[in-house]
């Protein structure tokens, strides 16, 4: 019994640890992603983001789109924002937030860290 | 029930019909862009959308005010009119091109052309005085083209648009061009000039707030600030195209001729007011 114990803490201890590398290493890549994501996003000749919408953050933010604060409410499913994000015409098909994954402006890799950014605000 | 419903349909269709048999006419265009804008902005004189923005903020109303009281556009006028009066190397000159007044030439400008099934353009036609007495044309966007063009803008202010509504198959057509054009989403970007112009007028694009289409051709050529000389309307055409990644077109193109035929006829009754000055 001692011995199943032991067997079994030292299971659980590894498996914790195993969480806590894994959890870490997850949370340094989503870091520099969120970092990179915010820089695009507000690059004028990238995401421009700013030109319609209003972040916390950026300057002369224009008001033709809803301003992008509490994300994670709205968008509980990281992947629904990507798609709005990759191409606004699957909400609305007249929109004039350009798709930016269709048309090229950003490139999925790029697409994938602005979404993790704008999923923090 | 299966009978009410059949009857509701059929009671749908045939009010949608309307709709779509029908294409609407460049009146009942008008008609309802121009109710659109005034519906829109309350505020602002009918009249007053010829100011552009100005026409819809305040806040800058008041430095633009301050700034068309000595115009940047004075000197091209002057040149314009040197531009005029100097006659050409086989002695004649523009006014031997252009019948009439002075004063009444910008507002025959656009119009449709039978013959050569076209739309004749102010500035187009003064190209043509001087290719046809053996000058060279000039450049299409700025400079003598744009100070010419201002000179006979002036001289034909407070003119209202008073340009004949198409009505032939082909000024339809030419209508129906620009139109097109105009709602059309175009560029990397994927805008239209009515996303900006009709749809987001009086919203901010960063720090730029757009203007309402009602009146956009009326003060044309202008001069920009950002520019920092005169430039015609076509060349702000090809601005606005470049704005969302598109290739722009040629000034003077068949789709800027039309867009500039449709803008204008969605600017009825407006008073001429060229030159101007924008940010
Ligand atoms: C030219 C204007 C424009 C630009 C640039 C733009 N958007 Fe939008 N965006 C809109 C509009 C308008 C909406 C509202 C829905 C619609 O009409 O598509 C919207 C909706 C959204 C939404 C959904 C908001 C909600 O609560 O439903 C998100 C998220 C979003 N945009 C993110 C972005 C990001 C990220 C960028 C930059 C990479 C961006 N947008 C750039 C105009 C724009
Ligand atoms: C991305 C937004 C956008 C799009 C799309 C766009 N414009 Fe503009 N346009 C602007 C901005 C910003 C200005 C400068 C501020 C203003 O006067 O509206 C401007 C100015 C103009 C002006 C000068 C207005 C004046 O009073 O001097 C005209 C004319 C014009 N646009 C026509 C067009 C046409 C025609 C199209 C389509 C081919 C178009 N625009 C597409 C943003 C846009």
């Amino acid at each position: 019994m001692q011995k199943l114990f032991r067997k079994l803490s030292v299971t659980i201890s590894a498996v914790t640890m195993i969480g806590i590398i894994g959890f870490s290493a997850v949370v340094i890549a989503a870091g520099s992603d969120i970092k990179e994501g915010k820089k695009l996003a507000f690059d004028r000749k990238k995401g421009n983001c700013l030109a319609c919408h209003m972040i916390s953050g950026g300057d002369m933010a224009g008001n033709i789109a809803p301003p992008l604060v509490a994300m994670k409410a709205r968008f509980p499913d990281i992947a629904v924002l990507r798609a709005q994000i990759a191409d606004a015409r699957i909400t609305n098909p007249d929109s004039i937030m350009p798709p930016f994954e269709a048309h090229g402006v950003l490139t999925s890799g790029e697409i994938t860290k602005v979404t993790a950014y704008i999923h923090t605000l | 029930m299966k009978i009410t419903m059949t009857a509701m349909i059929a009671a749908l269709a045939f009010m949608l019909m309307p709709f779509t048999a029908i294409q609407a006419s460049p009146e009942d265009d008008f008609k309802a862009f121009k109710g659109y804008f005034t519906k829109k902005f309350k505020d602002t004189e009918v009249d007053d959308f010829i100011n552009g923005v100005y026409s819809i903020d305040s806040p800058s109303r008041k430095q633009w005010d301050e700034i068309e009281e000595f115009p940047p556009y004075e000197l091209a006028i002057e040149t314009g009119e040197e531009l005029w009066n100097k006659p050409f190397a086989n002695g004649k000159g523009f006014k031997d091109c252009f019948s009439g007044e002075l004063s009444a030439i910008r507002g025959k400008y656009p119009y449709y052309d039978a013959k050569a099934d076209t739309i004749v353009t102010l500035e187009g036609d003064l190209n043509k005085c001087r290719t046809d007495n053996s000058e060279k044309a000039y450049k299409w966007k700025k400079g003598k083209i744009a100070a010419l063009s201002a000179y006979v803008a002036y001289a034909g202010r407070d003119n209202p648009i008073a340009i004949k509504m198409p009505s032939s198959e082909k000024e339809l057509a030419w209508y129906n061009k620009g139109k097109t054009f105009f709602y059309a989403k175009r560029g990397q970007l994927n805008m239209a000039c009515a996303d900006c112009h009709i749809y987001n007028s009086g919203n901010l694009i960063r720090s730029e707030k757009l203007s309402p289409a009602l009146g956009h051709p009326t003060h044309f050529p202008v001069y920009r600030s950002k520019w920092g000389e005169l430039g015609t309307l076509h060349r702000r055409y090809g601005g606005c195209n470049k704005n969302v990644r598109a290739k722009p077109f040629k000034a003077q193109s068949d789709e800027y001729k039309a867009l500039e035929y449709f803008q204008v006829i969605m600017s009825s009754g407006l008073k001429w007011n060229g030159p101007g000055s924008r940010k």
